[in-house]
């Protein structure tokens, strides 16, 4: 029980994304259509548990001096490994993720983990922690998505829901979500979404403002 | 040349249009000095590594590089990435040994932020673009130096409206991370609208 806590925990109460700040870099980009955003989380997801797996394998023998070259090193040969098979087997994919699977490497949430949670803690909690560091990921990135395609385009994984003028239909596409901003903005909004329903992760003001005192004036 | 250095300062800049290094960003964008420090520990960074990793991918890595030793079909642009990780951290730790030993003032003030400056994604982005863009060696000097003033602008800018909004009235749940992303989506919209500018 208290090892499944390792999966669960992270998909929201302590979601990688809205809470921790981890991983962003590479989130952001590819949320403009749902497939992207599904083959970037697969993807990430797998060199996360993977990667999560191998550095608590060897934790033991990896001299803390050198640990993080060590970390670097086996992510980016998962990631490596990974980049190519996308490439082999869903190519124009790969050309619409550009560099971004490749930004894998520098993804803060991979080298987060292996460094918080994985060079203490052997295999299976390891990969647990990496699988639901990943979903919550995945759940964060596929929201954003989902509101983007389908204000942006009105379609879902390319398929057309909300039919546009463009095709006959009624819908006018908001363009502005395909562009940069939206994805801050909606991303901004989710996290204020979660922190209502989870008011334990609300940040304390540096500042207290006294409203009587302005109120009452000179 | 001068096109290139403002697209890749205001229209395509690395955090406001790729969301490359915001991590960091928004982790270090809570008071300006710092946000400066870094800013411009990223430049210097940028500024060398891009022109580096071009020179070992169209030395070493591309297909016919080797060539020469009669291996003219043996191609390693796969190793792209591992390389580039490699080159970028050997770079932070040679520049760091250097500006300890001849500008120790400059090393005092960047101190901190070079090791964190390795895993960030912009600077790794940086050398990537530049490989899937074909740039030449001369490109890839400003387009380094483009991309690591923009971010180092972009940064600088949020730092500062995040000081003041430190005594802005903001609801609960909105404060912090998400009055952040908020602020750099506006700030993004508003660097979108150089995107028609060409010299």
């Amino acid at each position: 029980m208290k090892t499944l806590r390792h999966l669960y925990g992270p998909i929201i109460d302590n979601n990688p994304i809205t809470l921790q700040i981890l991983g962003i870099c590479s989130a952001l980009a590819v949320t403009t259509s749902m497939t992207t955003a599904l083959v970037m989380c697969m993807a990430l997801t797998g060199v996360l548990v993977m990667a999560s797996a191998v550095i608590s394998t060897i934790r033991r023998h990896i001299p803390g001096s050198i640990r993080l070259i060590i970390q670097i090193t086996i992510i980016a040969s998962l990631v490596i490994v990974i980049d190519q098979v996308i490439q082999a087997y869903a190519f124009d994919i790969s050309q619409r993720l550009s560099i971004f699977v490749g930004l894998i490497v520098t993804n803060c949430l991979v080298l987060g983990r292996a460094e918080a949670f994985a060079m203490h803690n052997p295999v299976g909690p390891s990969m647990l922690d990496g699988l639901g560091n990943g979903l919550g990921y995945s759940l964060i990135l596929l929201i954003v998505a989902f509101v983007r395609e389908l204000f942006g385009a009105g379609t879902l994984f390319g398929r057309m829901v909300l039919p546009t003028i463009y095709e006959g239909g009624w819908y006018t596409p908001l363009n502005l979500m395909l562009l940069a901003p939206s994805a801050f903005i909606v991303l901004g909004l989710l996290v204020w979404a979660v922190r209502s329903l989870r008011p334990a992760q609300i940040e304390q003001a540096d500042y207290e403002i006294d409203a009587d005192k302005e109120r009452q004036g000179p | 040349m001068m096109d290139l250095f403002l697209r890749s300062v205001f229209a395509e800049n690395l955090i406001l249009s790729y969301f490359l290094g915001v991590c960091t960003f928004l982790a270090v964008s809570k008071r300006l000095d710092t946000a400066v420090g870094l800013g411009i520990a990223l430049i210097v960074v940028q500024t060398v590594t891009v022109p580096i990793n071009h020179l070992i991918l169209a030395h070493l890595l591309a297909p016919g590089a080797w060539g020469w030793i009669g291996l003219g079909n043996v191609d390693l642009t796969f190793l792209a990435l591992i390389a580039f990780i490699g080159v970028i951290a050997a770079v932070v730790q040679v520049l760091e040994m250097f500006l300890d030993r001849y500008v120790p003032a400059l090393y005092r003030a960047l101190g901190i932020y070079l090791p964190l400056i390795t895993v960030n994604c912009a600077i790794l982005g940086g050398s990537l673009f530049m490989e899937e863009r074909n740039y030449t060696f001369a490109e890839s000097v400003v387009f380094g130096l483009g991309s690591g003033v923009g971010w180092a602008l972009a940064i600088m800018g949020l730092a500062a409206i995040r000081e003041r909004l430190n005594y802005a009235d903001i609801p609960d749940g909105l404060r912090g991370l998400g009055i952040a992303f908020i602020a750099t989506g506006l700030l993004s919209m508003g660097f979108t609208a150089f995107a028609g500018v060409r010299l």
